[in-house]
């Protein structure tokens, strides 16, 4: 009962916010941008309101978080006080602080990830619609039999042989990403490389990578970035199952998805303090496909406000 | 018609074609991770006679390339071996697990498809409405909470209180009723960590189709917005949504090992990450096998099916 | 606590013969556990959730290697000789045991125990069931314990077993939990057979998932095995076990995430038992491996750890502080009054100096695997260190590979010992030069020179003082930093009633709880 009046609660606060927020960007956007700032829906001016706030809070960690990222600074599972808003971890580390670096280090971390995983995927996805022949058919097959492969047990597998440092995290979980964006650019782009336009760019001698970057990418645009909100929000949760799975971040650094993983017995007892992390993430989520959903939209062409 | 025979016959090709390379990647990845069988039964109480004598009767000696071959000429004639590890032949440790497997899939897929087909068709039809916002918020927050989680959540809700149990003991005597009732929140899990993604893609391909002539055109004609919707839109939006159904179905499959976790459900995906910490060579390549014919043959159906509800496509070659 | 045998002095004989006290062990229950005591009923569906257990698990005895396959062998099982609850050896199928120079022992086999398929246990059974675990061929994680062996053959209903040279604690080995009497065709057992001669029969058995049992009617000991009905599951997850418990599914769990253990409590549908032993979470240091190799070095680490908050915050109070002393609390020569080592700053630099450091900066390799919470520890190591100068850099390896890839192949690592009833079996294992699992790879000449001293030395006091040295060389000269104790922690339904003592030897009443226990 709690938790649903809690949730109308920050819904009911989150219309006003999002409201002054798109006032404000209206005023403050130049003047070309105005116009979709206007058009935006409070939905979309949420969401973009929160990844500010993230951003914000990822940048300035250091400044933000009242106690360091690693510091034990009490006795575990402190209640919430004055010193420590929102108690202490099972270390005895301050929770508010693990938090906010957790900001910067996951949201850094899934950024990377996606983004990673997405130069990967769209540019092969593409290069393979455009060429065709053997070429398109070897990454297709190949891809076709990675995407066979469960991704969390493939993942788990990569992992445990080649180590669990930051940088094989994103490197394994982006490599794994890029077989899903693959797919779908290659399908996309195969409805682009068939259009009159780009036969004519060919015949005018255009490059490929002329051909990727002026033609093709643009008009495949939309849902590569349908599927990069979803992605985005995913990394954090492989980063979660795989610590489930007893393969995690490595320690002391603060990220949401071990967070849950190392708290998440506690809910078992009613207590909220897995909620936080987990909240963080729902609402990073949300917010980006709010944002996302309106790009589509606007992209859809369809006009009509409903 | 036959334009179809001929692409399921080629995708079939394709598809053992996939088998092969996938059993190559996990086989040659099994090979990489670190230590063999002999060592990971043994653990901490190695020694090297031991593991020596263990490698012998176990005949990991040969070098990696024979085994292979000696396995993939097995599966050939439809023998999957016996694990190492338990000596127990692998069809009748698998055989079990496999209906158990099926079973939570289906079981989720029956919950989740109609409703986030219902919600999706609701959504569209309601688009930018508070319930289209509620349901889309709602729906992408129940994916941003990991499995276990959410597992954990539906426990402290539904079985502390004594509705459902909290793990799931399952027998093959057991009526199909109890089944239900038993697995009922791992299924109820996997519904909520599905049916967002569903969702999503019904409500998009549907109001992606709401701008072409041919909508508005029934619009002008004052077909009401559920019929459009329904009869109009629905149908030819059928085929990323049929995609995207395939996609998940694979998953609910394939990839659960955590829910089978948390509800000490016996599954394959459990025996599979077993065997891999445990360097259970033929049990996993087995286990991956299964998985991957499954993600083979959904998407096979996946694109016949869209094919089919799309006469264009069909007669396009 | 128990008397033991050596306090009313000792003869050659007494170390020799009989029942060998192992050290006095167990838990004082607490009051609210005592008032339901009462003699034990028979009847009852007996259900256990293991945080253990694995669909890979095999049957064969020499490759036990989990709880799961411990509590499950101990359920249809008998071995030759059981660790009683208070630490004494008494005979199981053995029913006694003698030897006149520690050399040549000789097990005299219980007539009248028959397996579960009908069979009479025999002296042939028994040999068979030993040598499964000796010879080339053996593939038995106790293989080595069958070194000094040089023969085992029948002689009547005795068992003669003949080793290289004199050991006063043969029998103990025999307590192992790997050597199960099974029946043997042609002097050999059928490894993946679970035929026994324990207090219950196997119905059914999948690996990883529960096995079920029915109690054996014929069960030799008429005062054990109370439950009409034993089901093992195996439920690795811990939030999985906690609510299986909760909600009444299960009747006994192990293995309780600390942080828990008080929210459990306060919720009053449990019991929890917390059973100090031997048992305790190390990390050891390769002593030959720069800059381990400088006791100094060793010692700045050791003054740099918080010992009581460790305790504290990886145990949950579960437990208690160790002076980097593998011998515990439930040891016979336990050496208490050891100078404490307290969490001291100024001290480690102090030792850094002497090592000619100003600061110091080493790598430490966790996974959960070592311990449940190895991680976390190292992080807590890692916090306190800094205090003092000393930057521990933590690498957390995947579980995956943990024992292959980074104990004893990385030079500063995190470990776990189970802890052992008998002070010369823990220091021939893991601290003897050049000894299997001396995983610090240490060499100190004036302790193995005791370490052999002191197996036939069997003046108490003489004994009790070259142990008590040992002790404090591994302490203060040692490679392996043991921050703690750990205690066995489970958690039972509020039906559940137990014997007064519960073991200390191993978790789970030293693996018997299915036929030490029963329902109230």
């Amino acid at each position: 009962m709690a938790v649903l009046v809690f949730l109308a609660v920050a819904i009911a606060a989150s219309i006003p916010l999002a409201y002054g927020f798109r006032m404000a960007l209206m005023r403050a956007a130049p003047h070309h941008m105005a116009a979709p700032a206007r058009d935006m829906p409070l939905t979309a001016a949420f969401g973009l309101l929160v990844i500010l706030l993230y951003v914000i809070v990822a940048a300035f960690a250091p400044v933000l978080a009242p106690f360091p990222e690693r510091a034990v600074v009490g006795v575990q599972f402190q209640p919430w006080d004055g010193t420590h808003l929102l108690g202490t971890d099972r270390l005895g580390r301050d929770m508010l602080s693990r938090l906010i670096y957790g900001a910067r280090n996951t949201v850094g971390i899934a950024f990377a990830t996606t983004a990673l995983a997405f130069i990967v995927g769209s540019l092969l996805g593409i290069w393979a619609a455009l060429r065709g022949g053997w070429l398109d058919q070897v990454l297709s097959r190949f891809v076709d039999a990675l995407m066979a492969i469960p991704s969390l047990i493939f993942a788990l597998l990569l992992l445990t042989i080649f180590g669990t440092s930051v940088t094989n995290l994103i490197l394994v979980i982006a490599a794994v990403d890029a077989t899903r964006v693959y797919r779908i650019a290659r399908s996309v782009a195969q409805g682009v490389v068939v259009m009159d336009y780009i036969e004519a760019a060919r015949l005018r001698g255009e490059g490929n990578w002329y051909l990727i970057r002026h033609e093709i990418l643009p008009n495949a645009l939309a849902p590569l970035v349908a599927e990069f909100g979803l992605r985005f929000c995913f990394v954090f949760l492989t980063i979660s199952s795989l610590s489930f799975l007893g393969l995690g971040i490595q320690p002391p650094m603060a990220d949401w998805g071990s967070m849950v993983r190392d708290n998440a017995t506690l809910i078992t007892f009613g207590n909220v303090t897995p909620l936080l992390p987990a909240g963080a993430i729902a609402l990073l989520t949300v917010a980006v496909n709010f944002v996302v959903d309106w790009q589509l939209y606007r992209a859809s062409g369809l006009k009509e406000q409903g | 018609m036959n334009a179809v025979l001929v692409m399921i016959a080629q995708r079939l090709a394709l598809g053992v074609l996939t088998l092969f390379v996938v059993s190559v990647v996990i086989f040659g990845a099994t090979e990489l991770l670190p230590g063999d069988l002999a060592s990971a039964l043994l653990g901490q109480t190695a020694t090297p006679e031991t593991l020596a004598a263990l490698r012998t009767q176990l005949g990991l000696n040969d070098p990696a390339p024979v085994r292979y071959w000696a396995w993939l000429t097995g599966v050939m004639q439809g023998d999957f071996g016996t694990s190492l590890a338990t000596r127990r032949p692998i069809a009748d440790m698998l055989s079990a697990r496999l209906g158990n497997t099926i079973f939570l899939a289906l079981y989720a897929a029956a919950i989740a498809v109609p409703l986030s087909l219902i919600l999706g068709v609701l959504a569209a039809l309601w688009r930018n409405s508070l319930f289209d916002r509620v349901a889309n918020a709602g729906a992408l927050s129940a994916i941003s909470f990991p499995e276990f989680f959410v597992a954990y959540i539906l426990i402290f809700l539904l079985a502390q209180s004594g509705f459902f149990p909290s793990m799931v003991r399952i027998s093959p005597a057991m009526g199909l009723g109890d089944k239900l009732y038993v697995t009922f929140l791992p299924a109820l899990t996997l519904t909520l960590v599905v049916t967002a993604h569903m969702m999503r893609m019904t409500r998009a391909a549907i109001i992606n189709l709401l701008a072409s002539p041919y909508i508005e055109m029934a619009r002008l004609k004052g077909v009401s917005p559920l019929r459009i919707v329904l009869r109009h839109a629905l149908p030819n939006a059928l085929a990323p949504i049929i995609n995207v159904i395939a996609i998940n179905l694979a998953y609910l499959i394939t990839g659960v090992v955590v829910v089978e976790v948390v509800f000490v459900y016996p599954g394959l995906g459990q025996l599979m990450v077993d065997s891999v910490a445990k360097r259970d060579i033929a049990v996993v390549q087995a286990i991956a096998l299964i998985f991957a014919s499954a993600y083979v043959l959904l998407n096979l159906t996946a694109d016949v099916l869209s094919t089919l509800t799309n006469p264009r496509l069909m007669r396009r070659k | 606590m128990t008397q033991s045998r050596f306090d009313k002095g000792l003869t050659r004989r007494g170390v020799l013969k009989g029942a060998t006290a192992l050290g006095a062990a167990g838990l004082i229950l607490p009051a609210s556990y005592r008032q339901a005591r009462a003699e034990p009923q028979q009847g009852g569906d007996f259900r256990i959730g293991l945080g253990h257990g694995n669909s890979t698990d095999s049957y064969d005895p020499g490759l036990w290697d989990n709880l799961y396959a411990q509590v499950f062998a101990a359920s249809r099982h008998n071995q030759l000789i059981e660790v009683a609850a208070d630490g004494q050896l008494t005979g199981e199928i053995a029913e006694s045991w003698e030897s006149s120079d520690g050399k040549t022992w000789v097990f005299r086999i219980r007539q009248g125990v028959t397996f579960h398929s009908g069979k009479d246990v025999t002296v042939e059974d028994v040999i068979a069931s030993l040598n499964h675990h000796r010879g080339e061929d053996s593939t038995s994680a106790v293989k080595q314990f069958f070194d000094p062996v040089e023969d085992i053959r029948a002689d009547g209903q005795n068992v003669i077993i003949t080793l290289d040279a004199p050991n006063g604690d043969f029998p103990y080995l025999m307590s192992d939990y790997h050597l199960a009497i099974m029946p043997g065709t042609d002097g050999k057992i059928d490894p993946t057979s679970t035929d026994g001669c324990g207090p219950y029969i196997v119905e059914s058995y999948e690996p990883g998932v529960q096995a079920t049992l029915n109690r054996n009617p014929n069960y030799w000991k008429s005062d054990r095995g109370h439950f009409d009905r034993v089901e093992i599951l195996a439920i690795l997850d811990s939030a999985a076990r906690l609510n299986a418990l909760m909600t009444g599914q299960v009747d006994l769990i192990d293995q309780i995430d600390p942080a828990t253990i008080g929210m459990l409590e306060a919720r009053g549908v449990a019991n929890i038992l917390s059973i100090p032993g031997n048992a305790h979470y190390v990390f050891p240091m390769d002593s030959r491996a720069a800059p381990f190799d400088d006791n100094n070095v060793r010692l700045a680490l050791k003054y740099a750890i918080d010992r009581q908050q460790m305790v504290d915050t990886i145990l949950g109070g579960h437990g208690a502080v160790s002076n980097d002393n593998p011998i515990g609390p439930a040891n016979r020569y336990f050496y208490a009054d050891m100078e404490p080592k307290t969490f001291d700053p100024d001290r480690a630099r102090h030792y850094l100096r002497q090592a000619g450091m100003e600061s110091l900066s080493v790598d430490l390799h966790v996974a959960d695997a070592a311990f449940s919470g190895a991680v976390d520890a190292g992080a807590l190591f890692a916090e306190t260190a800094a205090q003092a100068g000393i930057n521990i850099n933590l690498v957390r390896e995947p579980n995956d590979g943990y024992w292959d890839n980074v104990w004893m192949q990385k030079p500063f690592v995190a470990s776990y010992w189970g802890g052992r009833a008998v002070e010369d079996h823990m220091f021939s294992m893991g601290y003897a030069s050049g000894a299997a699992w001396n995983d610090s790879y240490w060499e100190h000449e004036r302790f193995n020179e005791l370490l052999v001293k002191a197996r036939s030395e069997f003046d108490e006091d003489l004994r009790r003082e070259m142990y008590q040295e040992m002790q404090r060389i591994v302490s203060f000269e040692g490679s392996v930093i043991i921050p703690m104790n750990n205690n066995y922690v489970m958690a039972t339904a509020t039906n559940v009633a137990t014997p007064e003592q519960i073991s200390a030897n191993w978790n789970l009443d030293g693996f018997r709880c299915v036929e030490r226990w029963w329902f109230a």
